[in-house]
């Protein structure tokens, strides 16, 4: 079985699988995993295939020992203690275990009958975390949702006016997956900490993409996913701050493991994958950020140059540098999708792609439906060429002005 | 015999000494035929919530894992597979999810089941680990709230097979939802999703040769269940996040593999029964828990009296000779059974118990390691303890 898993080494190291038709340009949605972190799995999946938990023997203690390295190279990652990372299936249960579990903490151990009941977070927050807020809700939580500036960036004022010394969380996400727009993480987490309130970040775009500090920028809580940045999917992590200690109910109860705060068999050939895909991300950061940073400018000058009124939704500078989210006017974005097969782009989250309601994220950045309908966003990712972005480009731009001839666009 | 059933070879070849893996309860390696299709669903790789080709293309790879599923039970609707990430959030799903003010959950589930639920009451078992039914009928009648029962089909510690059908019957005639985790005995014995008369039936990849990290709840009647996670409308909006595609695809390969060469648990039974047979004329005190009531053919819970588990555990390991002191999670902690203990085994006698689990490429070979070591410190301790009245 080793021998059948490694079959698909020379297929994906040699000729990457994401360099042929359609060209994809949807890497927020989800990336490839990366030839490396793959090999380094591997041998979880056969000769190591023991599980973690069964201490009392040399399979389970080698899958245990590469665990423990995993959770190590995650947390050296966002500059936390290993101790602090508590493995999830994913981004979203970990958006959900976050702000459900400290409010039920909270809840079950309100101090003085002051309970901290508030909840803040923001209109353009991920649907995982707005339905866990829903959810607080019909409990009886109370949820803020903040809009936002024009540019997609936090208002402090508002901010500032929204947090009480009922307010138990603040959850903003640290790099959006519709616009691209990074926050201000480290203004968000001293207020918050002046204020005696938790602060999440949902950073399932941002870890491994830009630095993130849990101890400079005061975050609390910071969820990470595993096949957004070339690793596997189905693992994703929860940083949960030790000093000062932040308590959470688990939501899955059970065996125990992960410190009670999340039962059930690690998997470890995923825990494995994606402590190698923080390990690449973090040596290759800065590198593939410049690159993909120009990238995404050429592509966005070739348009802008030959697509009139072309608009950027969210904060330019502010942006995860592969991110684009773009207004093609009076072009149904669905419409243009269809007319350019080659590429593999979206209208927005992939969780919600196939709704034909305008993005709940464009409408908070203001931007009437007729706009919000015309957006598509663009992801490049760490195997897209330079060749690639010119086709798109070329491809898009090329769509566009025959959609706008030929007029009469069904609405 | 296949290629998956002869390839277990590599599980010895691994690591230097002899070694012989027979803890199968706690994970079963890898079959080649998942291997085989997750190679393939990481080639083809995309979000399956996506609209353009490769989400498409992500998306008819899960349709397609959700009918191998559903044929580990027989005739269901593939539709009413969730996959989620294993077995211990599919038994949440089902307990928290189904929003029943009472739950009873038995004496003998895993802790996954136990744990779901503050508050749930424990319907007991009898000493040869069987649910009490009359007991359960009581409890239910007792009561006129909303409930939910739930057992499990096979424990993952002795191996004993509950009469499902008859619990199910019960639970259906006072208006019960009955949710069955079936972790263990998937793969290893037919299941028929119409005789376990189940509504929800937890199952698990890892146990039958998938990989880790993935596992489904089976819906085979309309029961409205409300998410554990949210946030996108996957899985028919009972369970948020992007699918682990890779997973799935090798669960449903390996949920295949299995269903198709469920046979070979006649060989792996007549290994387990020789096992204990031999077992009991080298050691008249040593017992079998649960040995009068129907198993699963692969496991046996083995008490050697007098010697402590994690002596025997530590000893057989030395030797090379993988087993468990009981279920793999709690493994590291120390504490009686509860399994052991619902079924009034001696606490003496439960502390000195050790699962020993085989699986479809357990050989001969390693059930003769096995006894060989078992033997030893057997026959060491019992010296030992002959020495001590001597002296």
């Amino acid at each position: 079985m080793t021998e059948m898993l490694a079959d698909l080494r020379p297929r994906l190291s040699s000729e990457p699988v994401v360099n042929t038709p359609p060209i994809y340009l949807d890497n927020q949605s989800t990336t490839p995993i990366d030839p490396r972190v793959l090999e380094a799995m591997l041998p979880y999946f056969s000769e190591h295939f023991g599980n973690p938990h069964s201490s009392s023997h040399a399979y389970g203690r080698v899958a245990a020992d590469a665990i423990e390295r995993a959770r190590g190279e995650i947390a050296a990652l966002i500059h936390a203690d290993p101790r602090e990372i508590v493995f999830t299936s994913g981004a979203t249960e970990a958006n959900n275990l976050a702000i459900k579990g400290a409010a039920h903490f909270a809840r079950a151990h309100s101090q003085n009958g002051r309970e901290r009941d508030h909840i803040v977070a923001l209109q353009t927050e991920h649907k995982c975390v707005l339905e866990s807020c829903a959810e607080l809700e019909r409990e009886g939580f109370a949820v803020t949702y903040l809009p936002v500036e024009p540019d997609g960036l936090v208002s402090f004022a508002a901010l500032e006016r929204a947090l009480s010394e009922r307010t138990l969380l603040v959850s903003v996400m640290a790099a959006h997956n519709e616009i691209g727009v990074i926050q201000p993480l480290a203004e968000i987490g001293a207020l918050s900490r002046s204020k005696g309130v938790l602060f999440h970040t949902d950073a399932a775009q941002a870890f491994g993409k830009i630095p993130l500090d849990v101890e400079a920028m005061k975050i609390d809580l910071l969820s990470i996913s595993g096949h957004k940045i070339y690793g596997p999917k189905g693992i994703g992590a929860l940083y949960i701050r030790r000093r000062p200690r932040v308590r959470l109910l688990p939501l899955i109860d059970g065996g125990g493991q992960e410190r009670g705060l999340r039962s059930g068999t690690l998997p470890t050939p995923l825990c494995v994958g994606l402590g190698r895909a923080a390990v690449i991300a973090g040596a290759e950061m800065t590198e593939e950020a410049e690159r993909l940073r120009r990238l995404r400018e050429g592509l966005l000058r070739n348009l802008a140059r030959r697509v009139p009124g072309l608009r950027v939704n969210g904060d330019l500078e502010q942006r995860l540098p592969g991110s684009l989210n773009l207004s093609f006017p009076e072009i149904p974005a669905l419409t243009l999708i269809e007319a350019v097969p080659s590429i593999a782009i979206s209208t927005g989250s992939a969780c919600t792609s196939a709704s034909v309601e305008p993005s709940y994220v464009l409408r908070a950045l203001g931007l009437p439906d007729p706009l919000a309908n015309a957006s598509i966003r663009i992801g490049l990712g760490r195997f897209t060429t330079a060749a690639e972005a010119d086709f798109a480009a070329d491809a898009l731009a090329a769509a566009a002005s025959r959609l706008t001839q030929q007029g009469g666009i069904p609405t | 015999m296949t290629a998956g059933i002869t390839n277990g070879g590599s599980v010895r070849r691994a690591m230097p000494q002899a070694e012989s893996y027979l803890d199968w309860n706690a994970t079963a390696p890898l079959r080649p035929e998942a291997a085989g299709a997750m190679s393939d669903a990481l080639g083809r790789w995309g979000n399956p919530s996506s609209v353009h080709r490769r989400g498409r293309a992500a998306r008819q790879i899960i349709e397609r894992a959700r009918e191998a599923v559903a044929g580990l039970l027989g005739d269901v609707d593939p539709s009413g597979v969730v996959f989620v990430s294993g077995g211990t959030e599919a038994n949440h799903l089902a307990l928290l999810g189904a929003g029943r003010e009472r739950v009873l959950v038995s004496a003998v589930e895993h802790d996954s089941v136990r744990s779901a639920v503050s508050g749930a009451e424990i319907i007991p078992v009898d000493t040869d680990g069987i649910v009490a039914l009359d007991a359960l009928d009581r409890l239910l009648g007792a009561d006129v709230r909303p409930v939910l029962v739930s057992v499990m089909y096979a424990n993952n510690e002795t191996g004993v097979i509950q009469p499902i059908a008859e619990i199910a019957a019960i639970a259906r005639r006072h208006g019960a939802i009955f949710h069955c985790d079936a972790v263990q005995a998937a793969g290893k014995v037919a299941l028929e999703a119409g005789t376990i008369g189940a509504d929800l039936v937890t199952l698990s990849a890892h146990k039958i040769g998938g990989p880790p990290g993935v596992g489904a709840l089976v819906v085979t009647r309309r029961v409205d269940l409300a998410p554990l996670l949210r946030g996108g409308g996957q899985e028919h909006r009972l369970r948020a996040g992007t699918e682990n595609l890779p997973g799935i695809a090798g669960f449903a390969a390996a949920a295949t593999a299995a269903a198709t060469e469920l046979a070979v648990y006649d060989r792996v039974a007549a290994l387990r029964n020789g096992l204990e047979t031999e077992i009991a004329t080298v050691a008249p005190s040593a017992v079998v828990l649960g040995a009068a009531s129907p198993r699963l053919p692969n496991t046996s819970a083995i008490a050697m009296p007098g010697v402590a588990a994690e002596t025997q555990v530590v000893a057989l390991d030395l030797d090379g000779v993988m087993v468990s002191a009981g279920a793999a999670c709690s493994s590291g902690k120390v504490g009686p059974s509860h399994v052991l203990a619902a079924m009034r085994v001696d606490p003496q006698i439960a502390a000195s118990t050790i699962r020993v689990s085989l699986g479809w490429s357990s050989s001969e070979a390693e059930i003769d390691h096995f006894l060989q070591a078992w033997t030893a410190i057997y026959r060491r301790c019992r010296g030992l303890a002959e020495g001590a009245r001597a002296a």
